[in-house]
């Protein structure tokens, strides 16, 4: 591409075909600045609207963010702004509502994304068989990717309901009793979770089941050759091989559980909703951030949620990062 | 697979070398990808056929819910098949929760957000692939590392700006701020790294086209099939988004989520009718996925792939 660009119009090269033959030499120069004026600023004006609109909606308010969480903002008064240093963030830091929401939050992080995974990479290795309507699989597993956050929530409320929930109802029909769900610190986490795997396990296994077949066949030819077993070959020949794959997927299942919302706040709905459970068992960060800025209307201490959030997705990335590179160094 | 293979040499390397020019058999096997040499067993589909169910049942059971009575819903054994209550309780939430309205500023929001984006990301997943300019790389990263930033982060003063500019409440706050995404521009760029010949922007300089040029006659044309994925996905994405517009919209003027959300949140939800709500914000959905599954499906791999 080097080698024609400069040449368009330039003086002395080949004209193009619609360029006039006959040019003055100060217009020519001036069409050959154009062009390359056009090349040079070009691909700056394509990428431009990216980087605008993520500063402004992105990058902007973030760094805001930062600013309102040493000030007292309050929902009725929008414009008032007041400086008072640290007192947003030691007002959550001591709030042990607060320290209860960083726990749910990463206790349903991981009971949510580890058996997603697992779950994903079980299936991605069924659908990558020789299967009769292979695409007709493939896209009845992603179809709860098609379901709203706030329509699966809902559902599955009905689901986990403790009085003529499904689940319920199920449960006493094999005579194991009933369970009050929402209420039980374990058992609304786990409810959480099930919305959460639902909804995502079927994308999953088909970023997992992409990946699988871009791994060359001649490994597994040679593997076996070599007398290795089907499961020898999953365990030796994809899963290395998947390895990027399941790290990208940890990362963004990583991140997308630290934004949990509407789950936690549609399971009971209402006043219940926005404060995670009548004892705050299964509310996350997301949805105390919510209830701080808009049910109770101090946005300060929400800004200071939010960047105790941006500090622990850091914590977590550095966590990722040790465990990852401790993982390429046993298996080197 | 041993047995078929005509090729017994031990070594891996060998073994595709001998496969190039190879039997016909050989090269569709290539063709199919890794480990699909294995015919399913009854086991697999089984197993399939549950995950299935499980995926498609919640969906199914929300049609169930959403035509028969809250009381019916709630018995102490529950209705498995549809009932005759549908279209009243259809109406019933069309009514309390605006759902009119919700639905055309669903389409809006969604439409609005699903032409910028395929327009700005895949200008800019072009520059990225095929244009030389200094920083590419950098800026490349840059786009990428956006994507691990999340909303929560900037809503509090993406609150405080769209009041502030007269856009509290309004469909504009929604939109602006996702007109264009970092995994959209990094999907075009993949797809054009690949799709688009060198060659053929050159033919196209060598005959006097500019760039804005070389990206309408010659780009978009081959864009095109990326960018029909892309758009299905933006607009899934646009349709099902809930944080941001639930915090940024209020009861008077909400998308289909948003309303959603605040129909159950009422001060005794009647889960019928609230199922007959979730069951139209998720009905036109379902349509595209059944058209376009395969597409679908399709894009988040080859998405998945290069990533």
């Amino acid at each position: 591409m080097a080698t024609s660009i400069p040449a368009r119009g330039a003086p002395g090269s080949k004209p193009g075909r619609r360029v006039p033959k006959a040019m003055s030499p100060g217009r020519q120069a001036w069409r050959s600045r154009l062009w390359r004026f056009d090349d040079k600023a070009s691909p700056y004006a394509y990428i431009a609207p990216f980087f605008l609109v993520f500063g402004a909606f992105g990058l902007y308010p973030l760094l805001y963010t930062g600013w309102i969480a040493l000030h007292r903002v309050e929902m009725i008064s929008l414009d008032r702004t007041e400086w008072v240093g640290w007192e947003n963030f030691s007002r959550i830091l001591q709030d042990p509502e607060f320290w209860t929401t960083v726990g749910n939050t990463f206790v349903i992080g991981v009971i949510s994304t580890v058996p997603q995974l697992l779950v994903a990479l079980g299936l991605a290795h069924l659908l990558n068989y020789k299967l009769r309507a292979s695409t007709f699989w493939r896209t009845v597993i992603l179809t709860p990717y098609a379901t709203s956050v706030a329509s699966a929530a809902l559902v599955f409320a009905l689901v986990f309901r403790a009085d003529g929930g499904l689940l319920n109802w199920a449960l006493d029909f094999i005579g194991l009793g009933d369970t009050n769900w929402a209420n039980g610190h374990w058992s609304s986490k786990i409810a959480i979770s099930v919305i959460v795997i639902w909804r995502w396990t079927g994308y999953n296994a088909l970023i997992y089941l992409a990946a699988m077949q871009a791994v060359p066949s001649d490994l597994y030819e040679a593997a076996s050759l070599d007398g290795a077993s089907r499961w020898q070959q999953f365990r030796n020949v994809t899963i290395p091989a998947l390895r990027p794959t399941i790290l990208f997927t940890i990362v963004i299942s990583t991140i997308g559980s630290m934004q949990l919302f509407g789950e936690p706040l549609l399971l009971e709905g209402g006043t219940i909703g926005a404060q995670g459970g009548n004892e705050h068992q299964y509310e996350t960060l997301s949805v105390y951030l919510y209830n701080y800025g808009w049910k109770l209307g101090h946005l300060g201490p929400a800004a200071a949620v939010a960047w105790a959030m941006l500090a622990l997705l850091l914590l977590i990335a550095a966590i990722n990062w040790l465990v990852g590179r401790s993982v390429r160094k046993t298996s080197a | 697979m041993t047995t078929t293979s005509p090729v017994t040499a031990p070594d891996h390397r060998q073994a595709s070398r001998a496969a190039v020019p190879g039997t016909p058999s050989r090269r569709s096997r290539f063709k199919q990808g890794a480990g699909r040499q294995h015919h399913a067993g009854p086991f697999a589909y089984f197993a399939l056929a549950v995950v299935g169910i499980g995926s498609l049942f919640p969906l199914y059971w929300t049609l169930v819910a959403a035509s028969r009575t809250q009381d019916e819903v709630l018995d102490t054994t529950p209705p498995f098949v549809p009932g005759g209550n549908l279209f009243n309780n259809l109406e019933a939430a069309w009514e309390q929760a605006h759902l009119g309205k919700a639905i055309w500023n669903t389409l809006v929001v969604s439409a609005s957000i699903t032409a910028a984006t395929l327009f700005f990301c895949t200008l800019a997943g072009y520059a990225f692939a095929k244009m030389r300019f200094k920083g590419r790389g950098a800026l490349m990263t840059a786009v990428v590392a956006t994507l691990t930033i999340p909303p929560q982060l900037s809503v509090v003063p993406l609150f405080m700006m769209m009041s502030d500019i007269g856009w509290g409440g309004q469909l504009e706050s929604v939109i602006f701020p996702t007109l264009v995404s970092a995994f959209g521009v990094f999907f075009m760029r993949q797809y054009l790294s690949e799709a688009l010949p060198y060659e053929l922007i050159e033919a196209g300089k060598v005959d006097g086209a500019n760039n804005l040029r070389v990206v309408w006659s010659i780009v978009l044309p081959v864009a095109r099939p990326a960018m029909m994925v892309l758009g299905m996905l933006t607009f899934v994405q646009a349709w099902n988004d809930f944080f941001w517009p639930y915090l940024a919209l209020n009861q008077e003027n909400p998308t289909l989520q948003v309303a959603l959300g605040q129909l159950s949140a009422s001060y005794v939800p009647d889960q019928s009718i609230v199922m007959a709500g979730a069951l139209i914000s998720t009905l036109p959905l379902l349509v595209v996925f059944v058209v376009f599954g395969k597409r679908i499906v399709g894009g988040i791999m080859s998405g998945a792939v290069k990533g």
